[in-house]
């Protein structure tokens, strides 16, 4: 099971009403595919964030869908236009059912 | 004939082939390689038509140096309105131990289609994406991207 597993957010903190702001996440996660052997030749299990959300004020705006192919430590940008203040939340599930939240205000003006 | 130790060609020659024959025990322990044709059903799982190639730029190194973290950016050309959006985009790679990469859900909100994302290529391959638009067309691109170290460690 993966150990440590933090996320980093890079949300700007203020916008105009209209604008496009390029989110950016990432979280420490092994991302274990179940392709790789360990030292003494056993096979890691699997266990990667398979889901990734991010929802603006209870709305989604973003979902991902991961495979064994994304990299450890899983880096995911993307953009978002604001109309309102609010906040973002942000969810990763993984393999064992483990459910890691972030979330970032942002004041739009 | 005097016969001498293995010549330098011969120990080049078996370095070589062991290396190759590490790397293959470490990308493949049980399993084969996803095929094109295994990389083309994942896609179809999309919706039904065939996709035709065009609005989707990849923007990937042309050589990854290193296959654990090969940084991608997909950006389709739409303009993202209500009338006129990408649904969902989907990447596919041909020559991992599995097909699949990862499938993105997008919506107006948006405003552009552009995502940004880091992957793993066990070796020199193409990566495949479909865009589904909002209106049930679908759109592709292929990029081949060479591999000098395999993705197949952590």
């Amino acid at each position: 099971m993966a150990t440590n597993v933090e996320a980093r957010l890079r949300v700007p903190t203020t916008a105009k009403k209209g604008d496009v702001i390029d989110i950016k996440s990432l979280i420490s996660h092994p991302m274990n595919s179940g392709f790789v052997k360990d030292a003494s030749g056993k096979t890691i299990p699997r266990d990667i964030i398979n889901t990734f959300t991010c929802s603006f004020n209870g709305q989604q705006v973003f979902a991902m869908k991961l495979e064994p192919a994304i990299s450890a430590n899983p880096f995911i940008s993307f953009p978002v236009k604001v109309q309102e203040s609010g906040t973002f939340d942000f969810q990763w599930v993984d393999d064992n059912g483990q459910v890691y939240k972030d979330s970032a205000k942002i004041t739009v003006s | 004939m005097i016969t001498t130790g293995p010549t330098r060609r011969d120990v080049l020659s078996l370095a070589l082939s062991g290396s190759a024959v590490a790397i293959a025990a470490c990308l493949f322990p049980s399993r084969a390689w996803a095929t094109p044709a295994d990389a083309k059903a994942a896609l179809e799982k999309l919706g039904p038509g065939t996709p035709q190639p065009g609005k989707i730029t990849i923007n990937a190194p042309e050589i990854a140096e290193n296959g654990n973290t090969v940084p991608i950016v997909l950006d389709v050309d739409s303009p993202m309105t209500q009338q006129s959006y990408v649904k969902t985009i989907m990447m596919v790679a041909d020559g991992n131990p599995l097909p699949g990469v990862a499938r993105f859900d997008l919506s107006p909100v948006n405003a552009r289609a552009h995502v940004e994302f880091r992957i793993r290529l066990a070796q020199t391959q193409n990566i495949t994406a479909v865009a589904l638009m909002s209106d049930g067309s679908m759109w592709t691109a292929t990029k081949n991207v060479k591999v000098t170290i395999g993705g197949c460690g952590g």
